[in-house]
């Protein structure tokens, strides 16, 4: 460029090259200082981040260690008693079915939601369908607690009593005790319409940015848009349904007030799920923290420690979901 | 596109932030559980108050024990009206967080509805300087057994029946232990639905330790802060067990009265071997309080409750809440204020507005102690 006008030109500078690799250093003060800063802020987030597991792990020992019950096999929590029993079976049951449940219900109508609102409904439709689905995320738990306690646990008798007569014989749907719906199943329920909400505006997203190529392609060959959806929406945007998912499922196994308001709590596991009892993590340490002494406020953190290492777990199985489908969907094509 | 979604946001947020604002302001009116007349109270008694605010001065922190929540609330209220430039802020919250505040400095003092347990009072021994934690009776209460069953107006109950019904052990409202306690009531076939608090709390503790002091046979339990019998259900807090039994068909739970009486949710009168069934009613708390006997040693004013009694109307399921303070060693700048509010609470006035807002006076001749005490306060 300055070969062309060589009379008139300053001398040129020898910098330019550099600036166009990333990441690494100019030499000069502000990258300097902008490197360190950065660097440092990563830094800083992994030694908060470690010293808070440093803590409950510690924590969790020192109540672990003084249970004279088995911390994964005890049906009970009692750290105030004498001798101090608690063992998380009962939550770990709560949170795993309760979540089931959210999922079961939450994810087919999530994804319906989604591609009524990508592909079928009016634009004039649409639009307010998914300010609605948003506003759903804004309202705190609690009002869905109160909700759920107020109106959702009266109303679900009757499907109780239906879902015992006609699906009795499953086993899970079988009503052995009298009592009001505050069981898992209501629980399961409230959390699907909780966790609506997220994975239905994640999963929208995902289908709008399905390239219109290929669903010209498909509609090109005569597809019906049943089929255009069956063929290429849902395979390209199947990874990002299970991520949308995944993040509903945080918040399902994650969800504090809402079950503490609604659930019935006990320390019995029961595999039917319409008979009030059971347990959550959260719903547990919401519950036991006001009142808990010492050693009650470790076994809490411990037993925060396993939900932590449950979500872990769970986030851990749906990425490795995701990085097999991916090479499968059209996201390559 | 992407404008327009930040303004969809902008909306979304605003939209959650009115419904939420509403919501909550909302939940704060209906929060006052004590109904109108503790407002009337307040007025009444600021407008001829005897509230001497001797050396009380800035801010008061206190925490602790939500069961005497609506006393402390019309107490604070009438005290901060009469002594103006004080403020007291006395954070309900639970019993166990009131005292570990205590323990830590952090309060001037602390709400309970258990007295101290040995190790706490040594634990306090660091904050009192020279002194130790010492138990104040100030608020009694009757703990209400309230019934949902359509078409049985009066329920009377003993113990040993309680105890069953508690445990599942009685399951129909029609049974025969049942029907012998009320003649000529027509009781239904209806299944009980027994429900206790889902959280650790005083009152399963007060309702524990009378079961298992009158019907040790039927209610083998600990008196903890836990639940301690199988089956069942539960609520949290003694507002969502009201909410329960007012909803569900055949239920029964125990809460302090007033939830029974703001709510209208009929309640046990508790067969004792008294003349006849004693009603829970405040009056009727403050007999059986009056039959207890001082456990504490020196300033130390814990009371043992006397469960068993028999006394004509004598209301024998009751709470104590204490206040828990220093006897010497509080803190310079707050003890001026502890003592004079202390002194209001337990005044003749102060002790009035107990029974408007559902709770029951200390009796006299405890009281008359507790007066003492305060006075010397250091």
């Amino acid at each position: 460029m300055a070969s062309t006008t060589p009379i008139d030109a300053p001398p040129p500078t020898p910098a330019p090259p550099v600036t166009k690799r990333s990441g690494t250093s100019t030499g000069r003060a502000g990258d300097k200082v902008f490197l360190g800063l950065s660097r440092g802020s990563g830094i800083l987030l992994l030694v908060i981040m470690a010293s808070i597991a440093v803590f409950l792990t510690y924590r969790a020992t020192l109540a672990i260690s003084k249970d004279e019950g088995n911390f994964l096999t005890t049906f009970d929590w009692n750290p105030a008693g004498n001798p101090p029993v608690f063992g998380i079976a009962v939550l770990l049951f709560g949170t795993v079915v309760s979540s089931i449940i959210a999922m079961a219900i939450a994810v087919p109508i999530a994804v319906g939601i989604a591609l009524f609102i990508s592909h079928y409904a009016p634009r004039r439709l649409a639009a307010p369908i998914a300010y609605v689905v948003d506003l759903l995320a804004a309202v705190p738990s609690i009002i869905y607690g109160i909700w759920g306690a107020l109106f959702l646990v009266p109303y679900m008798e009757g499907l109780n009593l239906w879902l015992d007569e006609f699906f009795g014989w499953t086993y899970i749907f079988e009503k052995t005790e009298v009592g009001v719906a505050r069981s898992l199943f209501t629980v399961g329920v409230l959390l699907a319409i909780m966790i609506l909400p997220i994975v239905t505006s994640v999963s929208r997203e995902v289908f709008l940015q399905v390239p219109r190529m290929n669903e010209e392609a498909a509609l090109a060959i005569g597809a019906t848009r049943w089929e255009v959806i069956r063929l290429s929406v849902l395979p390209f945007g199947r990874s990002g349904v299970i991520s949308a998912s995944m993040l509903g499922l945080g918040r399902a196994l994650g969800e504090t007030m809402a079950v503490a308001t609604v659930l019935s709590p006990s320390f019995l596991i029961s595999g039917h799920l319409l008979n009030p009892g059971g347990g959550t993590f959260a719903q547990n340490i919401a519950a036991k923290f006001d009142e808990a002494n010492e050693l009650g406020r470790d076994a809490l953190i411990a037993s925060g420690l396993v939900l932590f290492i449950l979500t872990l777990l769970v986030n851990g199985a749906a990425r490795l979901i995701i990085a097999r489908r991916k090479e499968y969907s059209g996201a390559n094509a | 596109m992407k404008l327009q979604r930040k303004i969809g946001l902008r909306a979304t947020a605003l939209g959650a932030l009115a419904v939420s604002g509403a919501l909550v302001l909302t939940a704060c009116g209906s929060d006052d559980n004590a109904g109108g007349s503790t407002g009337g109270t307040g007025e009444k008694t600021s407008a001829a108050s005897n509230i001497k605010c001797d050396g009380a001065k800035g801010k008061l922190l206190a925490s602790g024990s939500s069961a005497q929540k609506n006393a402390m609330d019309v107490w604070v209220k009438n005290y901060m009206a009469a002594c103006t430039g004080v403020e007291i802020n006395y954070k309900s919250s639970s019993s166990g967080e009131g005292i570990v505040a205590f323990n830590q400095g952090t309060v001037g003092f602390a709400g309970s509805d258990s007295a101290l347990k040995p190790e706490e009072v040594t634990e306090s021994k660091t904050v009192c300087k020279g002194g130790q934690g010492i138990n104040l009776p100030m608020v009694g209460g009757p703990i209400a057994i309230g019934y949902n069953v359509p078409g049985v107006d009066k329920l009377n109950l003993d113990a040993a029946t309680i105890a069953k019904i508690f445990s599942g052990k009685i399951k129909t409202w029609n049974d025969p232990a049942i029907a012998a306690l009320n003649a000529g009531v027509k009781l239904p076939s209806t299944a009980i639905q027994a429900f206790h608090r889902s959280e650790d709390s005083g009152t399963t503790q007060n309702l524990g330790k009378y079961l298992g002091a009158t019907a040790k046979t039927d209610w083998p339990y600990e008196a903890e802060k836990k639940w301690p019998a199988p089956g069942g259900q539960a609520a949290s807090g003694s507002s969502g067990v009201a909410a329960q039994v007012k909803q569900a068909e055949g239920a029964i739970g125990y809460f302090e009265l007033s939830y029974a009486t703001s709510q209208s949710i009929p309640t046990v009168n508790i067969a004792t071997g008294a003349a006849a069934p004693v009603e829970a009613t405040s009056e009727n708390a403050s007999k059986a309080i009056a039959a207890a006997k001082i456990k504490g040693t020196g300033n130390d004013l814990a009371l043992g409750l006397d469960y068993t009694t028999k006394a004509d109307g004598a209301y024998p399921i009751v709470l104590v809440t204490y206040e828990v303070v220093c006897d010497t060693g509080n803190k310079a700048d707050t003890l001026g204020t502890v003592k004079s509010f202390l002194t209001y609470t337990a005044s003749d006035e102060g002790q009035k507005v107990l029974t408007d807002a559902g709770y029951a006076p200390i009796p006299a001749e405890i009281n008359a102690k507790v007066r003492t005490t305060v006075a010397g306060l250091k």
